[in-house]
Parts: structure tokens; C-alpha cells; sequence
């Protein structure tokens, strides 16, 4: 949730004006995002983790918490990620662990959200003493480190189960997602359309939600997976030392148990490191995703965002004071537009 | 200077609302564990401290909320945290002290590093874009996924369980006396390696990731361009023209993001057996040390308090504008 949410006031300036000259504008938008290989391939395994989270109870191969005879055994065909110390399967344990993962991720971020937006649009909506109270109370909520926060709550409620901790993740987490909200709302308060809108008599409320929120729902996105992210590391990180109930399921109890049982010193790779490769997959996931946003709102960063030999392939040469910017045009052969700043001279 | 007043009035109400939140949140949950664990040491907890226990959990039913708000205040201010129910009967507050420093010299230096570390290799990538150098961004990227506390758990299986390099817990050799000798700052070096190792790769990401998207960002400005036309060295534009200018976001994220990376401290803490702060209030948390678990808190947060008052002087200090804007 920290500076990995490359939206910083001076980025989340809107350069989005770039390809109105394709026929349907609104149309070739939706698939830009969709052509971009980050956020498909992020969007591919947040894809398999949800069908894992949904039909995971059925496909387990055992019971998560079927004792055998079995103890601490390595990988094998009737175990494919080997026993823990009473025998119980792990593979099953990170499968059907998946659905508390996501559902605390998703009721997280949802609630973080929603508090974020309200909280930063209305502030930079209004302005005035009531922007001044709530970016102050958003700041001092940035302030106070998070997680610490999370840990006293859920250390201190009788039974913190996954919902609960959800909100708790949720209420503490919505103010990274209010500020910059509030910055991007100002920026769009005083544009013509908006004015038009209130010229023509519009009420408040429907000035935000028709004219200011549709303009916010990439940063509203961004700022959303941002905070599922956080979520879902949160909640393990909570799991894994023992705050939450150890027998709800989910990665981050895997390693509490692997951890209070010697896995490191007994050697029982195969306890710890599936499940720490699943969160690294998830996070990983999400943080391609919010690229991907980045990339469909910010055109800079999309034509940085190709790799070396695309660039090659396109005719590009990468330089310093030079952004290509591709342009599609309607047969689909990409086309090599340009910045205006070409002109510089090669230099050694 | 109105902006050193107004960052001041700031700093004020964060931790007045620091403070209340840490008021509140005993007295805002169900139930009572703290009389059931009262119970339990009835008896060895003598009235004094019995008497500053109460105040700071609310279980004086017979003052009003704002009597109470009042008596808290004056507890904290007089430095009295209550006693720990498990290191029983020492004071929070002397706890606390013991644990901060460690926490202090771990977050600090590995901050340090992996800032400077990844705003250079943020620039060094910025500047390169398009070239091989960008393979390093997925790779970081996955650091970045990957919960601190596991990468912790691997450093140990790699480092100290297979390899034998590195010891897997604790602070420094407990055969040797806590002095300023070499020997025992070598020995705190040694230990706390690996735990500044894990927070390194975890956190440099961020910040090779803002570097580099504020490099590009900027490095399409006009006063680059000249520069390059003036025929600078290709290092002087990018030190001197681009990456001073991209700096400027990383030092106002750093006070940001201080807050997640000291959480992510300590976590590795509670996995590396770390004597500070992270270890003590996983400690608490386990045994369900309530006074102990406030206290870590409150001393945790005042503590990113002050760490985000000296990153934003620091911010005033490089950037005109924020000072004018104040």
C-alpha cells in the first residue's frame, strides 16, 4: 500500500488525451487495458485463484485437517506438497485455504474503498474547513502505522475471524486511498464540464456522481487493488503470528504452523515455501494489475512499460527527452508516432 | 516559518489522536479480558499499580469517560505505561525502553540502505529505460509480493539452517556483556544481518519503482533536453538535472511509507527473535499482555511520529515550494 502505488499528486495528472483519433474511442480504450500484457497476466492468475477460492472445499484432495499417519513427509504422488507434523495434506490446506485469503482481500478493499472515496471526494469536493478537517483526519490515519494498529485490535477482540479482521483492515486503510482521491477531485472541480454542469443547474450530488466519480474510477481501481494487496498480507502476516483463529484456513496459518513446529530446523521446505510462493503470486498479481492502470492512465509510462525488443522491433530507440507514443490505427498495424522532442543530437 | 507552524500543529493532533485511539480501543471492545486476567494475578499486583492498570483499561466503571480520559493523560505524562502482566512486575515503559533502540538501529539502517540503494538503482533503470535494465523491475517486483515475514523464513532456511552463515535469531552473542566494545558491535552487526537483509529486499521495490516512473516522468522535461543540448556529460544531466529534480516525490513518499516499512520490521522482529519492539509486542500479543501490547503501540507510533517530523523538514529543506505553500 506504500510507494508501490506509483500514483503520487504530480503523477495522477490526467494525460489520458492520447488515442481519441481511433473510431470509437471509448471501445479501443477498454481493449488497450486489456492488450496490455501486465495487467492480462495479472488479471490470468487473480483469475485461477478466484475459481481455486470458489470450488477449492471440493477439489481438495483430503480434509485440511485430517490427522494420518503420514508425519512430515516430502513431496510425494499420494501427497503432492508432502504432510505437516500430524500428517495432515498440505496441498489441501493451501486450496481450500484460498477462499479465506480472497474473501478478506475483497471485503477489505471494498471497505476501504468506499470510506476513501467518500472521504476524499467529498473533501475535495467541498473545500474549505470541512476539505481542511478530513485531509487532516485522512493524514493522521496515514501517519499512525497501520499495522501495529491492526495487531492491537484484532489482538484485543475475543474472536477476530476473518470478517472482523476485514473490517478492522478495511477501517484503518482507507486513508492512502482518500488523499490521493482528494488530489485528482480538486484537479477536476474547477474543468469546464464540471462547471458547465453546475451552470446548467445540476445538484451536488449528481455533479459527483455523473461528472467528478466517472473520471476517478482508474485511480478508484488502482487504489482499490492497491488496498487488496495490503489486505491480503495484512491477514497472512496476522495469521502467521497466531492473532487470528489457527483453525480457519488460509496461507498465512500454514506458516504459523510451519513456523511453530520447526519447519526451518527440521528442513520441511515443502511446509513453508508453496504457500509463501501462492501470496508472492497473488501480490505479484494485483501489483501487475495496478500497472497495467498505471500504464492505461499515464501514456509515459505505457510505451516505457514495452520491453526492450518490442522497442527494437517498432523502430524505437529508446532516449532520454523522448516518449514514443504508439498510435493504432484502425487495421490494427501498429504505427510509430512521435513526440515532439526528437531533435536532440545522438551523443556518445 | 507558517509552515513549520503549520507542520507542528499537525504533528500535535496526530498524536493527541495517537493517544485517544489508544484510549478508546480497550475501552471500545467487547467483553473484559483485562478483569479476567486481573483475576488471575489477584493479589501479587500491588494497589499503585493495580490502581494505574485500571485507569488505563477503563475498569473504573465509577468515573465518567471524560474523568478517565483526564487520569490517562496524567498517567502518560508522568511515563507510567502500567506493568506488564508476563515480565511481571516490571513497568511497560522500562520495556519498552530496553526494546526501542534495537528497533530504532535495525529500521534506521536498513531504511538508509535500501533507500539510497534503490533510488540509485531507480535511476540508473529510469535512465536506461528500454534496455536490459528493465528485466530487474519484474524481479523486484516479486520481492516487493512477497509478506516480509517469509522472506525472513527463507533467509533462515538459506542462510542460517543450510549454509550455517548467519545465526537465526536473537540480537547479539549472549556470552558477551552488552558494552561499546568491538567485539560486541561486531557481534550486533553479525546478528543483525540477516534481519536488515530481509527488510532491504523487501522494501527497495518501492522505491527503484518511484524512482525510476519520476526519472522518465521528468527526464521528457524541457531543462534536460537544453541540458543535453548544451552538451553536458551524460552524467551530469542525469545527476544533476534529472534525478534532482525526481528526488523530490521519494523524500515526501519516505515520510509516507515509514509507517508500512516500520510494521514490516516488526514482523521480521517476531521471526528473527529480534529484541526490539516487533518481538516485544508479539510477546504481548501471545500472552495476552494488554498493557504491554498498548504501550508497544502508542511508543511504535510516536516514534513514526517523530521519524515523518525529520523527513518533512528534510522535504522543506530541499523544495521551496512546500515550504511556501506551507
Amino acid at each position: 500500500m506504500a510507494q508501490d502505488t506509483t500514483f503520487t499528486e504530480e503523477q495522477a495528472a490526467p494525460e489520458r488525451a492520447v488515442e481519441h483519433d481511433v473510431d470509437d474511442p471509448r471501445r479501443a480504450k477498454r481493449f488497450l487495458f486489456l492488450r496490455n500484457g501486465k495487467a492480462l497476466t495479472g488479471l490470468g492468475i487473480l483469475l485461477f485463484f478466484g475459481i481455486l477460492a470458489v470450488v477449492g472445499p471440493w477439489i481438495a484432495p483430503y480434509d485440511p485437517n485430517q490427522v494420518s499417519a503420514d508425519l512430515l513427509q516430502p513431496p510425494s504422488w499420494s501427497h503432492w506438497l508432502g504432510t505437516d507434523h500430524t500428517g495432515r495434506d498440505i496441498l489441501s490446506q493451501i486450496v481450500v485455504g484460498t477462499r479465506g485469503v480472497l474473501v478478506v482481500g475483497l471485503i477489505a478493499g471494498v471497505s476501504a474503498t468506499v470510506l476513501g472515496v467518500i472521504v476524499g471526494v467529498t473533501a475535495g469536493f467541498i473545500g474549505g474547513m470541512g476539505d481542511e478537517t478530513l485531509s487532516a483526519l485522512s493524514n493522521v490515519f496515514l501517519v499512525i502505522p497501520q499495522l501495529p494498529l491492526i495487531i492491537i485490535i484484532a489482538g484485543q477482540l475475543p474472536t477476530a475471524g476473518g470478517v472482523t479482521v476485514a473490517l478492522v483492515i478495511g477501517i484503518t486503510g482507507w486513508a492512502w486511498g482518500a488523499r490521493v482521491m482528494r488530489a485528482q477531485t480538486l484537479s477536476l472541480r474547477k474543468r469546464d464540464f464540471v462547471e458547465a454542469a453546475r451552470a446548467n443547474g445540476e445538484r451536488t450530488w449528481r455533479l459527483v456522481l455523473a461528472e467528478v466519480l466517472p473520471n476517478l474510477t482508474a485511480i478508484i481501481a488502482a487504489g482499490f487493488v492497491g488496498t487488496v494487496t495490503f489486505a491480503v498480507m495484512s491477514q497472512v502476516t496476522l495469521a502467521f503470528i497466531g492473532i487470528t483463529p489457527v483453525s480457519d484456513w488460509n496461507w498465512g496459518t500454514i506458516l504459523f504452523w510451519a513456523q511453530n513446529n520447526l519447519a526451518l530446523q527440521r528442513g520441511a521446505w515443502w511446509w513453508f515455501v508453496p504457500a509463501g510462493l501462492c501470496i508472492a503470486l497473488l501480490g505479484m498479481a494485483l501489483t501487475l494489475v495496478n500497472f497495467g492502470i498505471d500504464e492505461f492512465v499515464n501514456p509515459r509510462l505505457r510505451s516505457t512499460g514495452m520491453n526492450a525488443r518490442l522497442l527494437r522491433r517498432r523502430r524505437i530507440r529508446p532516449r532520454i527527452g523522448f516518449t514514443p507514443v504508439l498510435r493504432t490505427p484502425p487495421d490494427g498495424r501498429p504505427d510509430v508516432g512521435t513526440t515532439a522532442r526528437t531533435t536532440r543530437k545522438e551523443r556518445s | 516559518m507558517r509552515f513549520a507552524v503549520r507542520r507542528t500543529i499537525f504533528y500535535l493532533i496526530t498524536a493527541w489522536a495517537a493517544v485517544t485511539i489508544n484510549f478508546l480501543i480497550p475501552r471500545l471492545m467487547p467483553g473484559d479480558p483485562v478483569t479476567a486476567l486481573m483475576g488471575r494475578m489477584q493479589g501479587r499486583i500491588d494497589s499503585n499499580a493495580e490502581e494505574s492498570i485500571r485507569v488505563l483499561f477503563g475498569l473504573d466503571t465509577g468515573a465518567s469517560v471524560w474523568q478517565q480520559y483526564v487520569d490517562y493523560w496524567g498517567l502518560l505524562l508522568r511515563g507510567d505505561l502500567g506493568l506488564s502482566f508476563t515480565f511481571f512486575p516490571t513497568p511497560v515503559s522500562e520495556i519498552v525502553q530496553q526494546a526501542l533502540p534495537w528497533t530504532i538501529g535495525l529500521v534506521g539502517v536498513a531504511t538508509i540502505i535500501s533507500f539510497t540503494l534503490g533510488t540509485g538503482i531507480g535511476v540508473a533503470i529510469g535512465w536506461r529505460r528500454g534496455t536490459w535494465a528493465d528485466a530487474l523491475l519484474p524481479i523486484t517486483t516479486f520481492f516487493s509480493a512477497v509478506p516480509y515475514f517469509w522472506l525472513g523464513l527463507i533467509a533462515i532456511t538459506v542462510f542460517s539452517v543450510t549454509l550455517g552463515w548467519f545465526p537465526s535469531s536473537g540480537s547479539y552473542d549472549r556470552g558477551l556483556v552488552p558494552t561499546w566494545s568491538w567485539e560486541f558491535v561486531g557481534s550486533v552487526i553479525y546478528y543483525g544481518f540477516l534481519p536488515a537483509l530481509t527488510v532491504v529486499l523487501s522494501s527497495i521495490a518501492g522505491w527503484i519503482l518511484g524512482m525510476r516512473n519520476m526519472l522518465v516522468t521528468v527526464s521528457s522535461e524541457d531543462y534536460v533536453t537544453v541540458a543535453h543540448a548544451k552538451g553536458l556529460p551524460e552524467r551530469r544531466v542525469m545527476v544533476g538535472y534529472a534525478a534532482r529534480n525526481a528526488i523530490l516525490p521519494q523524500v515526501s513518499n519516505f515520510a509516507l511509507s515509514l509507517g508500512f516499512v516500520v510494521g514490516g520490521t516488526l514482523i521480521m522482529e517476531m521471526v528473527f527473535s529480534y529484541q526490539g519492539i516487533g518481538y516485544t509486542l508479539f510477546q504481548a500479543v501471545n500472552t495476552q499482555d494488554y498493557p504491554l501490547m498498548q504501550g508497544c503501540f502508542l511508543v511504535i507510533t510516536l516514534a513514526v511520529l517523530g521519524a515523518n517530523i525529520i523527513a518533512d523538514f528534510v522535504y522543506a529543506a530541499l523544495d521551496p515550494r512546500a515550504r511556501q505553500e506551507g
